[in-house]
């Protein structure tokens, strides 16, 4: 377990140094002008990011007017009843919500859960399993998207969300099958 | 889907706010967050540009390509409309390669460059193609070898045993990409039918890239 650790550790810390190498080795060798075509490529970098901001602006005002007003307690509470029913404990319920619309209300969610409740108890496992389960979707939604201007997102929404909630799901029923 | 999401976070945000008195905390919410969006994206600059610099010297040294032919038969099913040694495979591996491996700040690049490339190919501009869609699904299931920042969240919090989520969250995430692949196919061949429907019906709607025939087109629940 400690050699594996470490082993991850070295090849995550290895992973992007490795990489540029990787790429800045083949492309000399195959008589590329590096420096060049690197700049050529960076310049579509900023024209991205310009595209990107309008669309993150939007989403982020209403994700945080929608947190901010306490519209996503309400939200919790309207649908606790049936998620109950699932089985799903409510102090990890607002997670499922927050979970796919901002990454650091996440953060900052699961680390107080875990604080609360202790990693180590149902809850704290819970929430884990539920962070690292899925992706905050509504801002890779917008980033992507945005970045090259389409505006009829079609299911890409309702898909990633059937995923998101399966992802939930099944980490509520994992972890009450394997830490019990 | 998301003009829709978006009015409705806002409207309920507004009569809740109201309601509880938190008209003030609005507000600020509003202000700050579009600063903070604004942030996000000047952040994202630097890294955005290295990473896309990189990928054009990968790109011209035919080293992406190699890449995708290494993933070609799982590409080709997930990804049956990309044309054979399109750069847009390339890029797409590398994306979930980044993913996989944690490597947030190199993801997002490498997944704007791939929908950069996705676009090229793309017929209809303001739409998203069926290969987008399936890319930003297994992009909403995040596949990790190693959860870094929940490990981390639970070494802070003093767990005995930080890293025992590990095996659970693998399957989790995995049974949601699954998932989110199969609602996306699902999901295509329905929005395929009914467009082959309507340009059937309208066999002189060639004006797509004008932007014309588009309202007609994909309009109102047509593509919900």
């Amino acid at each position: 377990m400690e050699i594996g650790t470490n082993l991850i550790k070295l090849v995550s810390g290895y992973a992007v140094p490795l990489t540029f190498f990787f790429i800045l080795l083949t492309g000399m060798l195959k008589g590329v002008r590096v420096y060049d075509d690197f700049a050529e490529g960076a310049k579509e970098g900023i024209a991205t990011v310009v595209r990107i901001i309008p669309a993150l602006v939007g989403l982020m005002a209403a994700i945080s007017v929608f947190r901010a007003s306490g519209a996503l307690d309400l939200l919790v509470f309207v649908v606790s009843p049936i998620t109950r029913l699932l089985g799903i404990p409510a102090e990890a319920l607002p997670l499922a919500f927050l979970r796919p619309i901002s990454g650091s209300a996440t953060l900052a969610m699961v680390s107080d859960l875990l604080k609360k409740h202790g990693p180590d108890s149902f809850i704290g496992r819970v929430a884990s399993v539920m962070m690292g389960s899925t992706e905050t979707i509504f801002y890779t939604i917008a980033v992507y998207f945005g970045s090259v201007g389409i505006k009829k997102t079609r299911y890409t929404l309702a898909a990633a969300l059937v995923a998101e909630a399966v992802g939930v799901l099944m980490s509520v029923w994992l972890c009450s099958l394997v830490f019990r | 889907m998301l003009n829709h999401i978006w009015f409705w976070m806002l409207i309920a945000g507004f009569v809740v706010g109201a309601i509880n008195g938190r008209i003030d905390e609005i507000t600020r919410a509003m202000a700050d967050s579009a600063g903070e969006a604004v942030k996000l994206s000047v952040n994202l600059l630097g890294v955005l540009c290295l990473w896309t610099g990189l990928m054009n010297v990968a790109q011209k040294s035919g080293l992406v390509n190699a890449i995708a032919r290494l993933a070609g038969p799982v590409m080709e099913r997930l990804f049956p409309e990309i044309p054979k040694g399109h750069p847009a495979k390339g890029a797409i591996v590398m994306n979930f390669i980044a993913n996989f491996l944690g490597l947030g700040n190199a993801a997002t690049p490498l997944g704007i460059k791939a929908m950069n490339e996705l676009q090229k190919i793309n017929g209809r501009k303001d739409t998203a193609s069926n290969s987008m869609c399936m890319f930003l699904v297994i992009n909403a299931a995040s596949l990790q070898l190693i959860p870094a920042t929940i490990i981390a969240l639970r070494v802070s919090a003093g767990s005995k045993n930080p890293t025992e989520i590990i095996g659970v969250i693998w399957i989790c995430s995995l049974c949601a990409c699954l998932a989110g692949i199969a609602a996306a196919r699902l999901f295509s061949l329905g929005g395929y039918r009914r467009s082959y429907r309507l340009r059937r019906k309208r066999p002189g709607a060639k004006g797509e890239k004008k932007g014309i025939s588009l309202s007609s087109h994909g309009g109102r629940g047509n593509w919900k």
